[in-house]
């Protein structure tokens, strides 16, 4: 990977209106956002600049209004539901705040689901879910149901099953939101590493400081305006 | 494969819900196929009833079952003999007919000379022995016990008539018939039954050995001849048999074939009104019938006959099936109404319930079909699971109630009958309910599921 490598998500002029009752409420205003190839991305803001919208826009699970989404080289705004589905499985993981783990399969099968969405053998999918769990080092509790994990460990599952099918962008929304400062540390460290190892885009939402101190880039919302981007050089990375 | 997995598992995460689900699926599962048992047995009973009556065909002439009862007479079959061989002679009909047995229908007065009384029967003259072998039938394994005739081995001028008959012409002590205390309202008989020439007539016709001892027993029996002239017979009662339905019951005289052959036609060729046929299979009737009309065809040609089945014999058996089965549909329909509502019920539970999930399962790639298809199989599934255990419940149900000895008296029938409900292996009734709750089961899931696919995930996923 090198700076110039082609960027992953392309938002151009992007807008999105929600309706409270009869009222318009402008969420995103006009924007324009490049999130670059296998870095770590935080959007900052304060409750109600549109981080999350932002975030669902790039997730491919929103649609704006007016502008244009490009991700991975796909123009997602021309795709039809089932072909946005299947993109998003296909090159979009997700780490939510509350995990959102499915809570009637284990660990090892709710890290497994999405690589039976694409249909892979048996074989295939043991050895992957394997090598992620034991990535997260979640080996010894495979076969746990979320509910007999902690929160850090469920995040941590969820961090292997946004990973299972090696997608080219990660979206987290508030990923230690939900954690103690430690376990986020920890969280953070090892979503880090991940990105690292899998080459992999993240793009967080966050107002955790450790995010923000550990990110590439750094974009600050408000209002539904992007007011700045700071951006890590290369040789800050380092 | 995932998709099952993710359906049984979400079905076993709220198990008291699911529970009672399942018990409402199992109750109107086990509701609908007790009353159908029991429907079936009374469909049963009556077509054992009225086979062991009439057999599953009779041979008439055409118009003998809608004019017969005015002038029976007139329609009767000479040549008899000549098709009941044929019969016995055909491959198929000789192998699938029990008896092929001729009858005498005729109306007439049957009188106690000595009580003064009399009244208008309803006569039927019978081989008595073909009559034992039919009431012998039982093709749908019913308990329903049947008397042997006596008059099999009785003599020529042997009868049996009806309890309420026996009651009218006062014989009820010599035919030992219960519930038949002594009129309050008459006093000594009044003007005579029988006109003493008839009276005459009748006792040459009667044999000449001397009466039993006891209690009368005899009676005369007036009819009109095939000539028009009235004939008498004097009958000695040998037994009075409770006919099933009270208008029978009163008017009803059972005797030899040939004494009634010989009262109706005297010295002219004895004549049947009908052919009795009983199948051993009441599967085979519809080959049987069409083989009648080619033998008819070729036996009796020009002749006027007709084959009619125990269902054209007996509309009542066609009314009161029709009528159970319009209670069973009914009845079915209210179940699967309420089936409905359950099932659909906790399916939009479970959707309320489960938003987040689906949010995530659609951001994490899974398309609205596999949304609404988890669903619908979680909605299956219960149906498949609630129907068989109501299945299996009503299996139970039925042998417990089957094995309790209740009897009670079916329409049309003269002896009471244990009370059994006919379930095991009746497999269309069976797999009919079955699938049709878990249509229903499934019909109730796919609009929660339809809800579930529809909904936006961004909404999902921000459910609370």
């Amino acid at each position: 990977m090198t700076e110039d490598s082609e960027p992953v998500a392309i938002l151009t002029a992007v807008q999105k209106t929600y309706f409270l009752d009869s009222v318009s409420v402008p969420v995103i205003k006009s924007v324009d956002l490049l999130v670059r190839h296998a870095h770590f991305t935080v959007l900052l803001g304060p409750s109600g600049s549109g981080k999350t919208t932002l975030l669902n826009m790039i997730g491919c699970v929103d649609r704006p209004d007016e502008g244009e989404v490009v991700i991975a080289g796909c123009k997602v705004n021309e795709l039809t539901d089932d072909k946005l589905s299947d993109f998003r499985a296909e090159n979009i993981g997700f780490i939510f705040q509350n995990f959102n783990l499915l809570p009637v399969l284990n660990a090892y099968e709710n890290v497994e689901y999405p690589l039976l969405l694409a249909g892979m053998s048996a074989a295939k999918r043991g050895a992957r879910v394997s090598k992620l769990l034991d990535a997260v080092g979640l080996a010894d509790k495979a076969r746990n149901l979320p509910g007999q994990l902690s929160g850090g460990q469920r995040q941590r599952v969820a961090i292997a099953r946004a990973l299972a099918r090696r997608p080219k962008l990660v979206i987290a929304d508030e990923p230690t939101a939900n954690l103690d400062s430690k376990t986020g540390a920890s969280i953070l460290a090892l979503m880090r590493r991940m990105q690292k190892r899998y080459q992999v885009s993240f793009v967080f939402s966050s107002h955790d400081r450790e995010v923000i101190g550990a990110a590439d880039d750094t974009i600050f919302l408000k209002d539904g305006v992007i007011r700045s981007i700071r951006r890590k050089s290369a040789g800050d990375n380092a | 494969m995932r998709t099952l997995l993710l359906a049984v598992r979400n079905l076993l995460r709220n198990r008291r819900r699911s529970l009672a689900t399942l018990l409402a699926l199992a109750i109107g599962s086990t509701s609908i196929l007790l009353f159908g048992g029991y429907s079936t047995n009374i469909k049963y009973t009556m077509q054992t009833a009225n086979v062991r009556m009439g057999g599953h065909l009779q041979i008439q002439h055409r118009d003998f079952y809608q004019y017969g009862s005015g002038n029976p007479t007139a329609y009767g079959i000479d040549d008899y003999q000549k098709i009941i061989d044929a019969i016995g002679k055909d491959p198929f009909l000789g192998r699938a007919v029990v008896v092929a047995t001729p009858t005498l229908q005729f109306g007439g007065i049957a009188g106690n000379y000595e009580a003064g009384v009399s009244r208008t029967i309803f006569g039927i003259g019978l081989i008595a022995a073909d009559h034992n072998l039919m009431r012998r039938w039982n093709g749908l394994d019913i308990s329903l016990a049947s008397q042997p005739l006596a008059l099999e081995r009785a003599a020529a001028d042997a009868a049996i008539i009806g309890t309420g008959l026996g009651r009218v012409l006062r014989l009820c002590e010599s035919l030992h018939i219960a519930d038949c205390p002594a009129p309050q309202s008459e006093g000594k008989p009044e003007g005579q039954a029988l006109s003493d020439d008839i009276a005459q007539l009748s006792l040459q016709d009667a044999p000449s050995a001397a009466p039993p001892a006891g209690p009368p027993r005899r009676i005369e029996l007036l009819a009109s001849s095939a000539r028009g002239t009235p004939n008498v017979a004097s009958l000695q009662v040998i037994q009075a048999e409770r006919q099933g339905l009270k208008e029978l019951d009163d008017v009803f005289v059972m005797l030899q074939l040939p004494q009634a052959q010989r009262l109706i036609y005297g010295a002219a060729t004895p004549r049947a009104t009908a052919i009795m046929i009983q199948l051993h299979r009441a599967a085979d009737l519809a080959e049987a019938r069409s083989r009648l009309t080619t033998l008819l065809a070729a036996t009796a040609p020009g002749r006027a006959l007709t084959t009619l089945d125990f269902r054209d014999l007996n509309p009542f058996y066609v009314q009161a099936t029709q009528l159970f089965d319009t209670i069973f549909g009914f009845i079915s329909m209210l179940i699967g109404g309420i089936v409905l509502f359950t099932v659909g019920n906790t399916m939009n539970m479970a959707v309320v319930e489960r938003t987040i999930e689906i949010g995530t399962l659609r951001a994490i790639g899974l398309r609205r079909s596999g949304v609404r298809w988890l669903f619908v199989l979680e909605g299956f599934l219960l149906g498949l699971c609630g129907a068989l255990a109501g299945m299996l419940f009503a299996l139970a149900a039925a042998a417990i109630i089957n094995h309790t000895g209740l009897t009670w008296l079916p329409p049309g029938s003269s002896v009471e009958v244990p009370l059994t409900l006919t379930i095991w292996g009746e497999n269309r009734m069976i797999i009919g309910t079955t699938l049709g709750l878990i249509a229903v089961a499934t019909l109730s899931a796919l609009w929660p599921a339809h809800r579930a696919a529809r909904m936006v995930v961004v909404d999902a996923l921000r459910h609370t």
